[in-house]
């Protein structure tokens, strides 16, 4: 039975504004996690920290770990190596039934034998919770999803969205200092997924829970986090909010996760980088460089000549002109064999040779670059 | 009979007649003993005349196949209790541990199915015996529950393997500690493995004889009972409890497969009334 104090109400009217900050104190500190299954090595030397109210998504494609990084935060697994801490406490040498730590599994995992209301007043029941106070928490919590039509319905009638709204609440409802959510929405048609992103976000504001992500669409942790973690093959990648990690990608692996890219792979020397044909000024350190490159970062332009001296102009062939509604992806092809992916706004079909121009400040370079 | 069924149609001719020949085979000597028991004039003779429930008097007022009825049940009920409740360990031990010897634990947990009952009889004959204790209904309980824990295990264990087991870990989750979880998420989920294994152990208890035989006392069970008469002559009051034995046990059977094809086809457990009935029943 867990023993903390019960948290003042006034939690769940917490400042929505809340984002992570620098310097504040974290709520959890991941510091050199190591995970290993057998000889398998799953998670490596993962070190990272939460803020309190922050909305923090850990991205990655399957098997990169996410999920059993979520698990030994959860308790379900024990780290290999390293520590787990929340809120100045260790949290890895607990159980899981004795951490403020909740999770919306990616079965939901809804008791089948349970009403929806027994359901999210399971956990409650369990810890103690008076029995007063049961019944308007589990009413106040299934009215925040928008679920107390369906209390007293076992959750096998239930659609999948409505049961994802029910896992949600069940775990809410025990007002943890973090929410774990394990794909919670992977399940989902697209639209329904769209509308529960856009609901699961407000939520968070609203109650101003801190809530650890797990996905493997950016789309949809772009669009949900203050600062994503990319995971790739056990490791972090890279730890950052959303627009630095399009805009600033530290790797080409990131640049290629996030987003589309197009990879210059470039001799940098005398204050200027030279991939193939295309050159343009560059104070990064002499020698080989691999830069990234975004699509919608090249421009079409009147005339291969001209243009300020801070950019690249340069004629392609066109090979391909893909219509996407309000862009055009052209995939493109310089003078000496590089492919490039441009993204325009859309226009009428173009003349087979076009010409293009890109800024030099577009061009990022990559740290995992040209010779390493 | 289950060879015969999903064959193609075009041999059906053919092999419709030796279903049937099957089935006759399996089922026509079962027809002949209900038909008998209504038999006016005894066990011989064909065709049967003087169809009459004479029988079936004489069958409710016999004080002795009674106390054995009884006596089966008893000990097919304990058979269940012990068997269950030594089972379930050992199936959730299989399930979810891992430990040193544990391929051989399965098979040695296996071993009293494949084991003629002669075997296990004999030998635990030979345990009582060295133990000094009376041969009594005791025995034969303590004998029926360990022969079917195997069953009970293999029963609870399909079933475990069945169950999501992020349930379990939702319920740790929700601070929930492990023996909570046991009670409110993992036994709610077992209760079709669970009923289903409590009757097909008694099915297999009431109509035990090998291991029974071994170490019977002074008190009969049904099998036992109806063994002795036959040795002394066969009545038709032997066809009459037969045929009532028959339609318990076809009627366990449907119940079973009830419980089974409930299971299968809805994720939603038993309502509550079913399952609760039934384990009154047991109790």
């Amino acid at each position: 039975m867990k023993t903390y104090a019960k948290p003042p109400a006034k939690e769940w009217d917490h400042d929505a504004s809340t984002t992570a900050r620098a310097g504040a104190d974290p709520l959890l500190e991941v510091r050199h996690v190591a995970k290993r299954f057998g000889g398998r090595e799953v998670l490596r030397d993962i070190s990272l920290d939460v803020a309190s109210g922050e909305f923090l998504t850990i991205l990655g494609e399957s098997g990169s770990g996410k999920t059993t990084l979520l698990r030994l935060i959860a308790g379900f697994e024990q780290p290999s190596n390293g520590e787990i801490w929340m809120s100045g406490e260790r949290l890895d040498t607990q159980p899981p039934y004795r951490r403020r730590v909740n999770t919306v599994f990616q079965s939901y995992a809804l008791f089948p034998h349970l009403t929806v209301a027994e359901n999210v007043a399971y956990g409650m029941r369990v810890q103690g919770v008076p029995r007063a106070e049961i019944p308007p928490r589990v009413a106040e919590a299934l009215a925040m999803v928008k679920m107390s039509a369906s209390a007293e319905t076992p959750p096998a009638r239930l659609s999948g969205g409505m049961q994802q709204r029910v896992a949600l609440a069940r775990a809410l409802v025990n007002r943890p200092k973090l929410l774990l959510l394990d794909e919670p929405l992977s399940a989902l048609d697209a639209n329904l997924r769209r509308q529960m992103q856009t609901e699961l976000k407000a939520l968070q504001r609203e109650i101003g829970i801190t809530f650890l992500f797990v996905t493997h669409d950016q789309d949809e942790a772009m669009a949900l986090s203050d600062r994503i973690a990319l995971l790739r093959a056990g490791a972090l990648e890279q730890i950052a909010s959303p627009r630095e990690i399009y805009n600033s990608p530290t790797s080409a692996y990131t640049a290629q996760f996030i987003g589309q890219t197009n990879l210059l792979t470039a001799q940098v020397s005398g204050g200027t980088a030279r991939a193939g044909c295309l050159l343009w000024p560059c104070a990064a350190p002499e020698g080989p460089a691999t830069f990234s490159l975004r699509p919608e970062h090249i421009r079409l332009v009147d005339g291969a000549s001209g243009g300020n001296p801070a950019s690249c102009r340069f004629r392609a062939k066109l090979e391909n002109q893909t219509f996407c509604g309000s862009t055009d992806m052209l995939e493109i092809v310089s003078p000496d064999g590089q492919h490039l992916r441009v993204r325009v706004p859309s226009r009428g079909i173009l003349e087979d040779e076009v010409d293009l121009e890109f800024s030099a400040k577009d061009c990022v370079r990559l740290r995992d670059a040209g010779s390493s | 009979m289950s060879a015969a069924a999903p064959q193609p149609r075009t041999k059906a001719g053919g092999l419709g007649i030796y279903a049937a020949a099957v089935f006759a085979f399996l089922y026509f000597p079962i027809v002949v003993l209900v038909i008998y028991s209504f038999n006016g004039a005894g066990v011989g003779g064909f065709p049967p005349r003087n169809l009459t429930l004479e029988w079936y008097r004489i069958l409710f007022s016999d004080r002795a196949i009674w106390d054995a009825v009884l006596n089966s049940v008893i000990v097919a009920l304990a058979a269940v209790m012990i068997a269950l409740s030594l089972g379930l360990p050992a199936a959730l031990a299989l399930d979810r541990v891992s430990f040193p010897g544990k391929a051989l634990f399965r098979r040695l947990v296996l071993l009293p199915l494949i084991l003629p009952g002669i075997i296990t009889g004999l030998s635990l004959l030979m345990f009582v015996r060295y133990t000094g204790q009376k041969l009594s209904l005791l025995t034969v309980i303590l004998g029926h529950g360990t022969a079917l824990i195997s069953v009970a295990t293999t029963e609870l264990f399909a079933g475990l393997q069945k169950m999501d087991r992020a349930q379990e870990e939702a319920s740790l989750d929700l601070g929930a500690n492990y023996w909570q979880t046991f009670w409110r998420v993992t036994l709610p989920n077992l209760s079709l493995p669970l009923a289903a294994a409590g009757l097909l152990i008694f099915t297999l208890s009431m109509d035990e004889i090998a291991v029974t035989f071994f170490l019977i006392g002074r008190d009969n069970t049904l099998p036992l009972e109806i063994w002795g008469r036959l040795r002394r002559g066969m009545t038709p009051e032997i066809n009459a409890i037969s045929t009532l034995i028959f339609i318990f046990s076809v009627a366990l059977i449907l119940f079973w497969y009830h419980l089974r094809t409930r299971g299968q086809s809805s994720a939603e457990p038993l309502l509550a009334a079913e399952p609760e009935s039934f384990q009154g029943k047991l109790r």
